[in-house]
C-alpha cells in the first residue's frame, strides 16, 4: 500500500481542517489531503478509493478545485458493490455537471446499473441520471427509463417518473412516449408514485399539446376524484402534516387541475365542487393550509369562469393580505397581481392595504407591492396614489428608491391628466430622489416643459425654488440650468403669472448666482457644467446688465482639464467678446421640441429614429407630423432594400446616362455583364461626340467611373488588348482626359478631382418638381452638398409643405430647414432646403434616397413619395 | 421546479450545495456568495422570500444553518418552506436531533436523504417513513459489505498465517 495515502480518515480530515485558524492554514491542510489523493489515484490505489472520493466531496464543498477526482467516481461507479457505487453515483452528482465531457463515459455503465438486480442499485442510477442528465444522456436511455415505469417496486416508479422530467425537458421529442405509461401510474394508490407521476404529467403537457389533450380527456375525472379523497381522507399520521392529509399531494393535484382546466370548459365544469370543498374546508392557521388554499386560487384564477368560485378566492386573498405573518402577506400580494386580469374591482377594493404594503420594513414586501400598485393605477386614482407615492418617497429606504422613483415617474408620464400636475410631481420627484432618476425622465420632463408655452414662467420660478432647497440633486440642478438659461428673462420679472402662484422678487444677479453655484459645485459633473455654460451665454444676452459677470464666470472654465468644458468656455467667451451682433439671434429660446419623435424614441417603438442615436444617419427635419410612425417605417424599408439597390443601381444608372442604344450595341459586342459597363463607357467616349458644354459635366462623371469603378473593367480592356486601350489602362486618368480634349474645349472640366454634376430632377409630378443641384466640397469626397428646389406646377399654393428623406445606414444625411413652408402656385417662386450627404462607402456605392413630401392643398392633406436610385454614380 | 438547494451556516460556510439546473463551478460560487450576503443580513421578522435574478429563493432558518431553495417566479413558495421542513425533520430523526455538526461530518449521509426526497428538482417522496426506511435500508447493504470484506480479509488472514 502506498505510505502516502490516507493515513487519516475522513473524520479526521475534517477536523483537521476545523481546527484550522486562518484560511492558510486550512489551505495547506487541503493541499496536503489533496496530495496524497492524487497520490493514490495515479497509484490506482483500490483499498481507500471510496473514503479518498469523500475527502475530495468535502474538499469541493469549501471551493477547492477538485477536477482530477472525476475519474475516480466513475471507476467506483463501475465497481460491482453496492457501497462503492453510491459513493461514485454521490460524487458523480457532486463533482460534475452535464456540460462535461467525461460524463459521457458513464453512459455505459449507467445503463448496466438500469437493468441491474438490486433494485438499489437501479435507484442510485435513475437519481443520478435525474439529477445530471444532458440531452444525449438522456436520448440513450430513455427506453431504460420508460421500462422502469413499470418496475415491480414502487421506489422505483416513482424515481424513474422524475427521471422522465429531466428526459423530456432535454429532449421534448421523447414526450409521447411517456403519456401512456402515466396515464396507468396516475391510477395508482402510493403517494410517492402519484406525486411524481402529477408532476410528470404536468411536465407533459406543457411540452406537448397532445399530451395535455389526452389528459384532459382521460385523467381529469380521475383526477378529481383523487383530491376529494384526499380532502375528505380519514386521518393518516404517515401522511399528516399539522392536521392535513398530504398537503404536497394536494397542492400537486391542484396544479394539473389547472393546466387541465385553463381554456376548456368542460374540465373546469368538472373540478369546480372540489375547488369549492378546498377552498371552504382547509385550515388556514398553519403554512401547510395556507399552501393549499394559495395553490387553490391560483387554479380557481386560472380555470374557465365561474363566478361564485372567485369571490371566494378574492376573499381568500383579502384574509391573507389582512394576515400578521409576512409570508403569507407576501403571498397574497405576488395573487393578487394575477388576480387584477380577471377582476380588477375585487382588487382595487384593497388598494389601502396594498399601499401600506409599499411601506412595510421587508424589501421583498415592498418590491411586490410596488409592482401591484403600479398595475393598479388608472385615471381616476392616479393623483391620490402618485400623492401617497411622492410622500412615502421622502422617508423611504436609500436602496429603494431607485426602484419606487423609476416607478412613480412612469406613472405620472403614462396617466398625467394635466401638464402643469405632470411638471409639479415630476419637480417633487426630482427634489426628493433627483440622484436615482434616469436621464430620461428628466429629458421628457424638459421637452413637457417647452411644450407647455403658458407654463414657461411658472416652471422656472418653481424651479428657482426647488434649487434653493434641494440643490444637491443633480437632476434638479440640470433642469432648472437649463430653464432659467431659457427663460431667465420670465424668471426675473414674473411673466405669466398663474393665480395660484405667490409672486416672488429675483433679480439678474440671483438668477445668475444659481448658475454660478451650480458650475462651482464639486459634485456636478461634466454633463451638468456643460449645461451651465450655455445657460450662462444665453443669459448674456437676456441679461446685458450681467454681461460682465457673465463672461468672467465663463472665462474661469478656459483652463479646464476637461476638453469639452475648455472648448466651450473659448468658444463662447469669443461669441461674447467678438461677435456681439450676431449673439442675440445665436442664443434665441429654443423651438419647441417634439414629443412625438421624444416618447417614440424613448419607447423604442420608432426603430429609425431610435437608430439614429447610433449613428445613423436618418434624421428628420423641422416641423415632424404627429403621427410619425407609419411614414418612418416606410422611410426605413429603404435599408431593407438596400443589397438590392445596390445591385442594380450601377447598370440602372449608366442605362440613364448613357441611354439605351448604346448599351444594346454594347450587348452585341457580346462581352458579360461586368466588361460591358466599362467597354460601354469607353464607347461613349470615343464614339459620341456631344456638344462640349454638356460633355464637360456629364463626362466627368463617366470618366470617375472607369477609374474608381471596378478592376474587371480594366481587366476587361486589357484582355481586348488594342493599343489604345492598352494606354487607357497605365494611365487611364490622363490619357482620357486627353481624348476629351480632343473634342474641343470643356471649360468646365475640373482639374482637382472635384468634378461637378448635373443637375438632377429627383422627383416630377404634374403638379410639383423637385430638382438636386450638387456641389462637393474640395477635399472631402464623401460629402455632398445638395440643394433642393421645389417648384409648385399647379396654380394651387401649397401650405404646410414637408420634406423628409432617408437614406441607407451605409450613408449619413443631414437635412437644414427649408427656405419656406409655403410653396406658391403656377411657378411663382420655390422652395429651396439643403441637404448633406456623407457617403461612407464612397467609391464603392452610389446614392440612394427614399423621400416624402407632404403638403396641405386647400387644408387637404397630400403626400407624394419616390425613391430616387439614379443619383450621379461617384457622390 | 427547484434549481439549487443550499445548506449555508450563520458564518457563510456551505454545508450542503445540489444543483438541479446547469451552473458551472464559477457561477455557482458567485451564486452562493451573491445569496449568502442577501440571506444572512435579513432581519428575523421578514418573510422567508428574496427576489433574485428573476428567480425566488426561499429559505429557512434553522438554529445555526440557513436552508434555501431556489424555484420559479411561479412556484408556490409557501409549499417550498414544508419541504424545507420536511427535509429537515427527516434529517432530525435520522440523527437524531441534528446539529450543524452531524452535517458536516456526515455530509454524505445529508446528500443520501437529499437524493431520497428530491430528483430533477422535484419532490419524491412525501412520506417521511419511507424516506427513513429507504436510507436505513441502503445503510445496512453498505455495512453488510463491509462485514463481509472484513471477515473476507480475516480469512485471507488466518490462512497466510
Amino acid at each position: 500500500m502506498n505510505p502516502f495515502s490516507s493515513e487519516t480518515r475522513l473524520r479526521d480530515m475534517i477536523r483537521a481542517i476545523r481546527a484550522c485558524k486562518t484560511a492558510a492554514e486550512e489551505r495547506a491542510v487541503v493541499r496536503k489531503e489533496c496530495a496524497s489523493i492524487r497520490a493514490a489515484v495515479s497509484d490506482n490505489d483500490n483499498d481507500y478509493r471510496h473514503r479518498n472520493l469523500a475527502k475530495l466531496m468535502f474538499i469541493h464543498m469549501l471551493g477547492y478545485p477538485t477536477h482530477f477526482g472525476q475519474m475516480e467516481c466513475l471507476k467506483l461507479i463501475a465497481a460491482p458493490g453496492f457501497p462503492e457505487k453510491r459513493i461514485g453515483y454521490l460524487g458523480l452528482m457532486l463533482l460534475l455537471d452535464e456540460r462535461q465531457e467525461v460524463l459521457m463515459l458513464v453512459t455505459n455503465s449507467l445503463k448496466q446499473d438500469l437493468n441491474h438486480t438490486n433494485q438499489y442499485i437501479v435507484g442510485l442510477a435513475l437519481c443520478a441520471l435525474g439529477n445530471i442528465s444532458s440531452a444525449e444522456m438522456a436520448r440513450d436511455l430513455a427506453p431504460e427509463v420508460e421500462r422502469l415505469l413499470q418496475f415491480r417496486d414502487p421506489n422505483v416508479r416513482k424515481k424513474a417518473a422524475l427521471c422522465s422530467i429531466r428526459i423530456i425537458k432535454k429532449v421534448p421529442d421523447l414526450a409521447e412516449n411517456f403519456v401512456n405509461p402515466v396515464a396507468s401510474l396516475l391510477k395508482e394508490k402510493h403517494h410517492g408514485v402519484l406525486l411524481t407521476a402529477i408532476q410528470l404529467c404536468a411536465d407533459l403537457c406543457t411540452v406537448s399539446e397532445e399530451a395535455l389533450e389526452y389528459f384532459r380527456k382521460k385523467c381529469t375525472e380521475g383526477l378529481v376524484k383523487v383530491l376529494k379523497d384526499a380532502v375528505n381522507s380519514p386521518y393518516a399520521p404517515e401522511y399528516d402534516i399539522s392536521g392535513i392529509a398530504d398537503p404536497f399531494l394536494q397542492i400537486r393535484l391542484l396544479r394539473i387541475l389547472r393546466i387541465l382546466g385553463h381554456g376548456d370548459a368542460d374540465a373546469s365544469d368538472l373540478m369546480n365542487d372540489v375547488l369549492a370543498q378546498v377552498a371552504t374546508k382547509t385550515e388556514s392557521n398553519k403554512n401547510a393550509g395556507n399552501a393549499i388554499l394559495y395553490e387553490c386560487v391560483e387554479t380557481i384564477m386560472s380555470i374557465e369562469d365561474s363566478g361564485g368560485l372567485r369571490v371566494l378566492a378574492i376573499n381568500i386573498l383579502g384574509r391573507f393580505l389582512s394576515n400578521r405573518d409576512n409570508n403569507i402577506r407576501y403571498v397574497a400580494l405576488n395573487m393578487l397581481m394575477k388576480a387584477i386580469s380577471v377582476d380588477g374591482q375585487a382588487v382595487q377594493r384593497h388598494r389601502a392595504t396594498i399601499l401600506e404594503c409599499v411601506k412595510d420594513s421587508d424589501a421583498s414586501i415592498r418590491k411586490r407591492a410596488l409592482e401591484l400598485v403600479y398595475l393598479l393605477v388608472n385615471e381616476t386614482n392616479v393623483k391620490p396614489l402618485t400623492k401617497e407615492l411622492i410622500d412615502y418617497l421622502e422617508v423611504s429606504d436609500q436602496d429603494f428608491k431607485g426602484d419606487l422613483t423609476a416607478r412613480i415617474c412612469s406613472i405620472v408620464e403614462k396617466l398625467s391628466p394635466q401638464k402643469i400636475w405632470y411638471i409639479d410631481q415630476m419637480l417633487k420627484v426630482l427634489c426628493e430622489a433627483g440622484n436615482y432618476v434616469k436621464d430620461e425622465v428628466w429629458h421628457g420632463l424638459i421637452v413637457v416643459i417647452t411644450n407647455s408655452t403658458n407654463l414657461h414662467g411658472y416652471t422656472v420660478r418653481s424651479l428657482y425654488r426647488a434649487i434653493q432647497t434641494s440643490g444637491d440633486q443633480e437632476a434638479v440642478v440640470r433642469v432648472a440650468v437649463w430653464c432659467i438659461g431659457e427663460y431667465g428673462d420670465l424668471l426675473v420679472n414674473n411673466i405669466g403669472m398663474l393665480d395660484l402662484e405667490e409672486p416672488i422678487t429675483v433679480t439678474e444677479n440671483d438668477a445668475v448666482d444659481v448658475i454660478e453655484a451650480a458650475i462651482k459645485r464639486h459634485t456636478s459633473d461634466l454633463t451638468t457644467r456643460a449645461m451651465c455654460l450655455i445657460a450662462l451665454l444665453k443669459l448674456s444676452s437676456r441679461f446685458p446688465s450681467c454681461s460682465q459677470r457673465i463672461k468672467d464666470i465663463v472665462n474661469q472654465s478656459k483652463g479646464s482639464l476637461l476638453l469639452e468644458l475648455q472648448q466651450r468656455s473659448i468658444e463662447f467667451d469669443s461669441i461674447l467678446e467678438k461677435h456681439q451682433n450676431l449673439r442675440s439671434a445665436l442664443v434665441e429660446r429654443m423651438p419647441v421640441l417634439d414629443e412625438a419623435t421624444y416618447s417614440g424614441r424613448r419607447a423604442g417603438s420608432l426603430p429609425a429614429v431610435a437608430s439614429t442615436s447610433q449613428g445613423n444617419p436618418l434624421q428628420i427635419p423641422n416641423g415632424v407630423p404627429k403621427t410619425m410612425d407609419a411614414p418612418l417605417l416606410d422611410l426605413l424599408d429603404l435599408s431593407a432594400d438596400e443589397p438590392a439597390l445596390q445591385n442594380s443601381s450601377g447598370p440602372n444608372f449608366l442605362q440613364d446616362l448613357l441611354g439605351g442604344d448604346i448599351l444594346s450595341s454594347a450587348s452585341q459586342s457580346g462581352t458579360t455583364q461586368p466588361q460591358k459597363s466599362g467597354t460601354d463607357v469607353l464607347l461613349d467616349l470615343l464614339s459620341t461626340g456631344s456638344p462640349p458644354a454638356q460633355n464637360g459635366s456629364s463626362t466627368a462623371d463617366i470618366l470617375s467611373i472607369s477609374q474608381d469603378n471596378n478592376k474587371t473593367s480594366v481587366d476587361a480592356l486589357n484582355s481586348l488588348s488594342s493599343p489604345m486601350v492598352t494606354s487607357v489602362q497605365s494611365t487611364p486618368a490622363s490619357s482620357i482626359m486627353d481624348l476629351l480634349d480632343t473634342f474641343g474645349p470643356s471649360p468646365t472640366v475640373p482639374k482637382d478631382n472635384d468634378p461637378a454634376y448635373p443637375p438632377l430632377v429627383a422627383f416630377e409630378s404634374s403638379s410639383l418638381s423637385l430638382i438636386f443641384n450638387f456641389s462637393k466640397q474640395p477635399g472631402s469626397p464623401q460629402i455632398t452638398q445638395i440643394e433642393a428646389t421645389f417648384t409648385n406646377k399647379s396654380s394651387d399654393i401649397y401650405t404646410d409643405f414637408i420634406f423628409q428623406a432617408a437614406v441607407p445606414k451605409f450613408l449619413q444625411l443631414h437635412l437644414e430647414p427649408a427656405s419656406s413652408n409655403t410653396l406658391p402656385g403656377s411657378g411663382n417662386g420655390s422652395i429651396t432646403q439643403k441637404l448633406r450627404v456623407t457617403n461612407n462607402q464612397h467609391g464603392k456605392k452610389s446614392l440612394v434616397m427614399r423621400i416624402r413630401i407632404s403638403y396641405k392643398l386647400n387644408n387637404k392633406d397630400m403626400l407624394e413619395e419616390g425613391q430616387i436610385s439614379n443619383f450621379p454614380r461617384d457622390l | 421546479m427547484i434549481h439549487f438547494v443550499l445548506l449555508i451556516s450563520r458564518q457563510g460556510k456551505v454545508r450542503l450545495t445540489k444543483w438541479y439546473s446547469p451552473y458551472s463551478q464559477k457561477e455557482r460560487s458567485k451564486v452562493i456568495r451573491e445569496l449568502s450576503g442577501t440571506i444572512l443580513s435579513r432581519g428575523p421578522k421578514l418573510c422567508n422570500f428574496v427576489e433574485w435574478r428573476g428567480l425566488k429563493v426561499v429559505y429557512k432558518r434553522y438554529a445555526s444553518l440557513y436552508f434555501c431553495m431556489c424555484i420559479n417566479q411561479e412556484d408556490n413558495e409557501l409549499e417550498i418552506l414544508e419541504i424545507i421542513h420536511h427535509y429537515v425533520e427527516i434529517l432530525d430523526r435520522y440523527f437524531g436531533s441534528v446539529c450543524e455538526l452531524d452535517l458536516i461530518f456526515n455530509f454524505h449521509k445529508a446528500y443520501y436523504i437529499l437524493d431520497e426526497v428530491l430528483i430533477a428538482g422535484e419532490l419524491q417522496e412525501s412520506s417521511k417513513k419511507t424516506v427513513a426506511r429507504l436510507v436505513a435500508t441502503q445503510d445496512s447493504l453498505v455495512e453488510a459489505a463491509k462485514e463481509e470484506a472484513n471477515s473476507i480479509s480475516n480469512i485471507i488472514a488466518q490462512a497466510t498465517k
